[in-house]
C-alpha cells in the first residue's frame, strides 16, 4: 500500500498545487499508515515537498520529458505506481492533470473520480465526495478498484506544513512513443493564471466595453489576482474566451472571487460556486448575484472600483 | 474522412437541480434535455469538416430511448448517421468501453467528445476512449485542422495555448473555442424533416465493467444572507475581507 502524487512543476519550480496534493496525500497516508510518494519530472530540487509530508520522491529526468506530454508522463506514473505497490493516486485539477488522469486510469485499470472536494469519507470501500451538475450539487462516489485515482479540486484542502524525512530516487526512463509532437506554446507571462490564483477578479457587461477593462486589471494588480469575465463579455469579443468563467467556460475555485458588473446568471454562478468567499459589485440591487454572494456593494462600478483600489493601496501600505 | 461525435444528453444549462428516491436519483421531472454544450462545439466543427473538406459525420450516445430526441437534433444539425448504444450507463469507464466496441467496428479517423459533460463532470470519457483505442488524444481542444492523415490541434493550458501535431486516428476533447458560440447551428425546418429520414441505429451493449458508483447526491447548503456594504464605506468591506472572511 502507498499513496502517490504527481507533483507538478514549471520552470524548475514546484507549483502551488503540488503542496496541496502533498498535504492531502499525507493525511491519507497517515490514516492508512503507508508511504507518500511523489513523482516529479525534470525538477532539480524536490526537497520542498518534504516540508509537506512527502517521504519519497521518484525523480524522472530526461530531455524528452521537458514539456508535459500526457501519454509519456502517464507511462512513467503508471510504472512507478506498479513498482511501488501504490493503491491510491492523487492528481490536481490543472489542465495537465485532467488530461492525464483518464489515460492513467486505463493504464492502471484504476477507478477515477475527478473534482473531489474533501478527504475520503471511508477507505473500504473508498468513498469520496465530488462536485457534479456543474457545481450545483455534490455526489458521493464509491471507487471499486484495487487501484484508484482521486482528482482533487483546486483549493479544496489547502497546503499544510508537516516535515518528513525525504529520500529521492531516480526513475528509469521509458522510451517515448506515439506521434504527438508539441509545435508551439503561447503563454501569457507575468500574469497570474485563473488556475493558480488565490483571488480572481471578474468583469461582466456592466463594464460597458473592453476599453474599461483597466478597472478589472488594476484591481487584480493590487490584490495579485487573476482576471476573468462572464460569458457575454467573451461572446462579444471584449475578452478572450480563455478568460470566460462559468458552466461552459473555466471553473473557478478560489479563496476570493470578486464580480464586477456581472449579473449572476445561473450558468455563471455554477462555474464559480466552488469559490470560498464571493463579493459582488453591481449597480442593480436586484441582480441575482446578490443572492449567491457573501458580501455585496450596490453601486456604480466606475466609482466603486477606483475607490476600492485606493483604499486597498492604503490598507496594504499601513 | 470518417468522424464520430460522442453525444451526452444533459439537463439544460438553466435547470434547477433536484434529487429523488432518498437523494439517490436525479429528478428528471420538468427538465429539458439538450446536447452537452462541449459536445455541440465538437459537432459543429465536425459539420464544418463535412461541408468544407468532405467527411461523413456520425453521432453516438450511450443511453436509453430518452436520448433519441437529442440524437435527432444532431441529425437535424447535419450529422449523417446516428447510433444509440442501448444501455443506461453508471460510470464514464463503462461509456468509454461501449464507445470503444463501436469504434472498433467502424474505423473512424477522428473521434470528438466534449471535454466533460455538464451533469456528471467526470472529464473522463474522451481520454479513456483514446487509451482503450491506442489513439492520439488532445483535450480542452480550441482549434483543430486536418490535412491528409495529419492533425494539428491546440489545447487550452493553464495560462495559454499549446499547439501539437499528430497522426490520425485522433480523439479530441472539445470545448468552447473549437468553434465560437455564434457558429453553432440552429436546425432549420428542412434539416428537421431530413433528420426523420436519416438512420438512427440502436446497438446492443457489449459486456462491460463499472469502476465507480454514485450512491448519494446532495445540494450545497443554503447560503446566509449577503452582507451589504455601503458604496461610501468601502473600508468596512476591506475590514470584513481581512478580519471576518480572512482572505486578504
Amino acid at each position: 500500500m502507498a499513496v502517490l502524487i504527481y507533483a507538478e512543476s514549471e520552470n524548475n519550480l514546484l507549483k502551488k498545487s503540488a503542496f496541496e496534493l502533498a498535504s492531502y496525500g499525507r493525511a491519507i497516508a497517515d490514516k492508512k499508515e503507508c508511504d507518500l510518494i511523489a513523482v516529479v519530472f525534470n525538477l532539480s530540487d524536490p526537497s520542498p515537498l518534504s516540508e509537506y509530508g512527502v517521504n519519497e520522491v521518484i525523480s524522472y529526468e530526461d530531455p524528452t520529458l521537458s514539456a508535459f506530454k500526457a501519454h509519456e508522463y502517464g507511462v512513467h506514473l503508471a510504472s512507478t505506481a506498479k513498482e511501488m505497490n501504490v493503491d491510491l493516486v492523487v492528481l490536481s485539477s490543472s489542465a495537465d492533470a485532467k488530461y492525464l488522469a483518464p489515460i492513467l486510469s486505463v493504464a492502471l485499470m484504476a477507478g477515477y473520480a475527478s473534482n473531489v472536494v474533501a478527504l475520503p469519507e471511508s477507505y473500504a470501500p473508498l468513498t469520496v465526495k465530488r462536485t457534479c451538475y456543474s457545481n450545483k450539487a455534490f455526489n458521493t462516489t464509491i471507487l471499486k478498484n484495487e487501484i484508484n485515482i482521486i482528482g482533487l479540486s483546486n483549493n479544496a484542502f489547502g497546503a499544510h506544513k508537516k516535515s518528513t524525512p525525504l529520500s529521492v530516487k531516480s526513475g528509469e526512463i521509458s522510451p517515448s512513443s506515439g506521434s504527438l509532437q508539441i509545435e508551439k506554446v503561447e503563454k501569457v507571462t507575468g500574469k497570474v493564471t485563473i488556475a493558480d490564483a488565490d483571488i480572481v477578479i471578474s468583469g461582466g457587461r456592466g463594464l460597458k466595453g473592453p476599453e474599461n477593462w483597466h478597472l478589472i486589471e488594476d484591481l487584480a494588480d493590487v490584490l495579485g489576482a487573476a482576471t476573468a469575465c462572464s460569458k457575454p463579455v467573451s461572446d462579444m469579443g471584449w475578452r478572450p474566451h480563455s478568460e470566460h468563467v462559468g458552466q461552459t467556460g473555466k471553473p473557478v475555485a478560489t479563496n476570493l472571487y470578486i464580480a464586477v458588473g456581472v449579473s449572476g446568471a445561473i450558468q455563471h454562478l455554477a462555474g464559480i460556486n466552488a469559490s470560498k468567499v464571493k463579493v459582488v459589485i453591481n449597480n442593480d440591487p436586484e441582480a441575482p448575484f446578490f443572492k449567491a454572494a457573501d458580501y455585496g456593494v450596490v453601486g456604480d462600478a466606475f466609482e466603486v472600483v477606483p475607490a476600492l483600489i485606493e483604499k486597498l493601496k492604503k490598507f496594504q501600505n499601513s | 474522412m470518417k468522424i464520430l461525435v460522442c453525444i451526452s444528453n444533459v439537463p439544460d444549462t438553466t435547470s434547477k437541480i433536484n434529487f429523488i428516491e432518498g437523494d439517490t436519483q436525479f429528478d428528471r421531472n420538468g427538465i429539458q434535455f439538450i446536447i452537452n454544450p462541449n459536445d455541440e462545439f465538437g459537432l459543429t466543427r465536425a459539420i464544418w469538416f463535412q461541408q468544407k473538406q468532405g467527411a461523413e459525420v456520425s453521432v453516438v450516445s450511450v443511453g436509453n430511448a430518452s436520448c433519441e430526441p437529442t440524437l435527432r437534433k444532431c441529425l437535424a444539425i447535419g450529422a449523417d448517421r446516428a447510433f444509440r448504444v442501448d444501455l443506461e450507463p453508471t460510470d464514464g469507464f463503462q461509456v468509454a468501453q461501449q464507445l470503444q466496441a463501436h469504434c472498433q467496428n467502424e474505423n473512424y479517423d477522428l473521434i470528438i467528445a466534449g471535454r466533460e459533460s455538464i451533469d456528471y463532470n467526470g472529464s473522463m470519457v474522451p481520454g479513456m476512449l483514446s487509451a482503450l483505442l491506442g489513439s492520439s488524444f488532445v483535450t480542452n481542444c480550441v482549434a483543430l485542422e486536418i490535412t491528409e492523415n495529419k492533425a494539428q490541434a491546440s489545447r487550452e493550458i493553464d495560462g495559454g495555448i499549446e499547439t501539437v501535431s499528430c497522426d490520425l486516428p485522433l480523439v479530441i476533447g472539445a470545448q468552447k473555442g473549437l468553434v465560437e458560440e455564434k457558429d453553432l447551428i440552429i436546425p432549420n425546418m428542412r434539416g428537421i424533416m431530413q433528420a426523420r429520414q436519416k438512420p438512427l441505429e440502436v446497438i446492443p451493449p457489449t459486456t462491460t465493467e463499472t469502476r465507480s458508483e454514485v450512491i448519494h447526491y446532495e445540494k450545497p447548503a443554503p447560503r446566509g444572507e449577503v452582507k451589504l456594504v455601503d458604496a461610501n464605506n468601502l473600508d468596512q468591506l476591506i475590514d470584513l475581507l481581512q478580519n471576518e472572511a480572512k482572505v486578504i
